[in-house]
This record gives structure tokens, sequence and C-alpha cells, in this order.
């Protein structure tokens, strides 16, 4: 669990940079971001993180449902009068249905974006390029669409906020000072990721 | 004060057991909450009826035999206590306590609330001692052990194995537990020798007595009758990966 998602951690920085070039004007953030991913389109090496990227998430999914299936076996007998929850986070304990959330999330995310650019014919902006911008805010010309959205990036936000930390534990950094300093680092790291990502939606929503 | 309790009963891990309710109407607010069941064992017996079984040794809250869900919580409401040290005056007149043994598949119902924790001990038996006969001791400033060592080692030590981290687990993960006893003996020179073969030995019992794993809640610590810093489990996560990395078969 720690490996791949410490490996999508990574992958969301990347992802959010690129993605912040949807905040420039307009004019410049068509052109700019258009030719971001005719880039990214045409490298192979982006293709095969790209391939990495599916078969980490894939990974993650399955080897959580293996150790959920483990953990349910290992419970036993139910308790009968259970208030357990006050001694941890209710996120900490609910890791496995924020993560259903972000599932179902990609699934939508990957048909309106992967499957759009990848294996449909678009219009071409003034460059030659994939018009990608356009298709980015007509997607989030919609209120409902960009909830979906928001909703899908809180669930990301707390799932981060015990999974970056957590991931550290099971890597073995045991030592208080750098304990500390792997749960700040976390918690600024998802305040950066979730607010990032936040923000693009809505801005497009209100600007276009 | 008048007390009502709903108590676990199950004649034992054949037969299907139940919340069975009970009244106690002179509870003082003085008396241990183990005093309050032995309270109610009186009145049973007076009734001819099965007394309600449940563990107990020391009452002092240092021997870890003990252990209780009081009322959904491991040990009751108060923070690192033992059932033992609970007193009635954390309750109030007129209060329901719902009591019930601590659950996992690896600790088995004996009977009503007491449990079997054997499998905590075979995970201790599977490493956790030194193999080397020592003789007799040697003189204690033959072997320097620096006092930070040997207070990070007696802060691992003081696991007293009441299972409290096992039942408050939504993974019913023994985590907290081997891996204080890990640090404990891999801190010491002792221990040390033989710190890359206990590990993987007292992680693989571990997981054939069929604990689940940790998935870093910490709510082992905030149970934890002795405070068992749940930093103890990264350590352990450490020890296995860097075991298993040099293990040479």
């Amino acid at each position: 669990m720690a490996g791949t998602g410490l490996f999508l951690c990574f992958f969301l920085v990347i992802h959010l940079l690129g993605n912040l070039q949807l905040l420039l004007p307009a004019a410049e953030a068509k052109e700019q971001f258009n030719w971001y991913s005719h880039l990214l389109a045409g490298n192979l090496f982006i293709k095969i993180v790209s391939w990495v990227l599916l078969l980490s998430i894939i990974a993650h999914a399955v080897y959580a449902l293996i150790i959920t299936r483990k953990s349910n076996k290992a419970n036993g007998t139910k308790y009968a009068y259970d208030k357990r929850g006050a001694s941890s986070t209710w996120n900490s304990r609910n890791m496995g249905l924020l993560g259903t959330v972000i599932l179902v999330f990609l699934v939508i995310h990957l048909k309106d974006f992967w499957y759009v650019s990848d294996f449909t014919t678009m219009n071409l902006d003034k460059q030659g390029n994939k018009d990608m911008y356009s298709v980015v805010v007509l997607t989030f010309h919609e209120w409902w669409y960009v909830l979906i959205y928001e909703i899908s990036f809180i669930a990301l936000g707390f799932h981060l906020l015990h999974g970056f930390f957590s991931a550290a534990r099971t890597l073995g950094i045991y030592h208080p000072k750098y304990v500390n300093l792997v749960r700040y680092t976390g918690w600024v790291y998802t305040a950066f990721i979730t607010g990032g990502f936040m923000l693009i939606p809505i801005y497009l929503y209100f600007n276009n | 004060m008048k007390i009502y309790l709903k108590i676990w009963r199950q004649d034992s891990l054949a037969t299907a057991g139940e919340m069975v309710v009970y009244q106690l109407d002179e509870v003082s607010s003085d008396m241990s909450f183990l005093e309050m069941l032995d309270l109610l064992n009186e009145s049973l017996i007076q009734k001819s009826e099965r007394v309600i079984e449940f563990d107990h040794d020391c009452r002092e809250g240092i021997c870890g035999q003990c252990g209780v869900m009081i009322n959904g919580r491991a040990h009751g409401p108060l923070a690192h206590t033992t059932t033992c040290q609970l007193h009635m005056r954390s309750f109030k007149d007129g209060d329901t306590i719902h009591i019930e043994p601590f659950r996992a598949a690896a600790f088995p119902v004996v009977r009503d609330l007491k449990i079997n924790r054997h499998s905590l001990d075979k995970i201790i038996q599977s490493g956790g001692f030194i193999s080397a006969s020592s003789g007799e001791a040697p003189e204690a400033n033959g072997l320097l052990i620096s006092h930070p060592v040997a207070e990070a080692a007696f802060d691992a030590g003081s696991c007293i194995g009441c299972g409290a981290c096992v039942a408050t687990c939504k993974n019913s993960s023994a985590d907290l537990f081997t891996s204080a006893k890990i640090t404990q003996f891999a801190l010491l020179p002792q221990g040390n020798i033989e710190r890359t073969e206990r590990v993987l030995a007292m992680v693989d019992q571990m997981d054939a007595e069929g604990f689940g794993h940790c998935t870093n809640t910490e709510a082992c610590e905030v149970e934890c009758p002795q405070e068992i810093s749940v930093l103890h489990i990264a350590r352990m996560n450490y020890e296995y990966s860097k075991a298993l990395l040099l293990k040479r078969n």
C-alpha cells in the first residue's frame, strides 16, 4: 500500500502542476494547455509512466481488498456495543470508503479526458494541437459536474491526510523528529493538492 | 448508587452468546469496577445462578490479566487504565454499563468475559527470548547500556500483554504488542545478537495466529494502559524490512 500510494502521491504533484496552466487567462491557457497535452500525448516515456500509473492504481485497490478481507476474518464476532470510534480519526478508519469514492471518480475522470483525447476525433486549435482546453472548460460548465469533482477532491484530501503519514510508518520511519516532519509535510502536501485541484473547476466555472 | 448492567454471557465457544441485563442497587462509588462485578456474582450465587466469569489477577494494574470492553471502549472510559484500576466513581447513578469480552478471532471466548490470549504467548515463544544459556548472572557493570537506551527498552518492555490494542483495533492487529516486544529485545545488547531472526519469526507467527494488518489508525496507543507508543510499530516495520533484505536464505 505504501509503495503504490507514495508513487500515486508523487504523480498527483506533477498532475496538479500541469493543471495549474488552466488558471492562466483564457487565450493564453488554451494555447499553453493544448501544447502541454500534445507534448504528453506524443512522449513514449509518458506513455510508459501512464501504464505504470494505471497498474499502481489497480494494485493499490486490489491489495486494499486483500487486507480488508484479512482484517474482517481477524475481527471475528462483532461487538454488540461499539464506541471504539472515539479513539481514532474518522478518515483513518474509512480509507476503504474514501478510496472507493476516489476510484469511482477516476472512472468518470478517465472517461471525461483520457478517453476523449485518446479515442475520439477532436477539434484542433490554431497551432494544430488537439483542443483539450475547450473540452475541460465545457466539462466544468455544468454546476453538478463541478460538484462531483469537488466532492471527490474532499474524499481525496481525507484519504491523503491519513495515507501520507501512514505510508511513512509502514516504510519504517520511527525516529520521533522525522515522524513529526513527515506529519507536517503530509498536512502541507494535502492542503496543496486538495486546494489546488478544488480551485481549478470552480475557477473555470465562474470564468467561462 | 444504582447501576444497570448489560453483560455478555456465553457458556462456551461452541454455544451462542447474548447480552443479559442485570441490576445492582447498592454500588459504592469507591468500589473498583471488578469489585462491582464481584458484588454482582455474590448476588448470583445467592440465587444459585452461574457466576459471570472474567479474567483478573493482581488488581493492581500491572499483570495484564484483566480486560473487558466497557461501554464500547477497551478497559472503559478512562485513558491508559486497566479494567481493575477503573472505579465506579467514573459512572453516575442510574447509568447502564455494557460489558463485553475483548473480541478478535485470535482471542476465542472461553466463557462469558473470559478469553484465551494464548496467541500472544505464541508470538513471544516464536522468538521473544534469548536462546544462549547465560549461566550465572554476570557482573552488572560488565555490559554497558546507556541510560537513554535502558529507558527506551523499558518503555517497550512495560507492555503487560493485556490485548486491549488488539481489541480496540478495527483490523484486530497485534502490531503494537509484537512491536513492543521486538523493540525491547532489539535495543538491548543481549537481544541484539538475534534481532534479525527474531523479528522475522515473531511477525510470521503474528500472521499465523490470524491477527489483522496494521493501518496506522493509532487507536491502540490511545487505549493502551502502558501508553506503548505506536512508533514501535514503525520500528518493527523497519526491522522487518531490513531483516528480509539481509537474510541469507
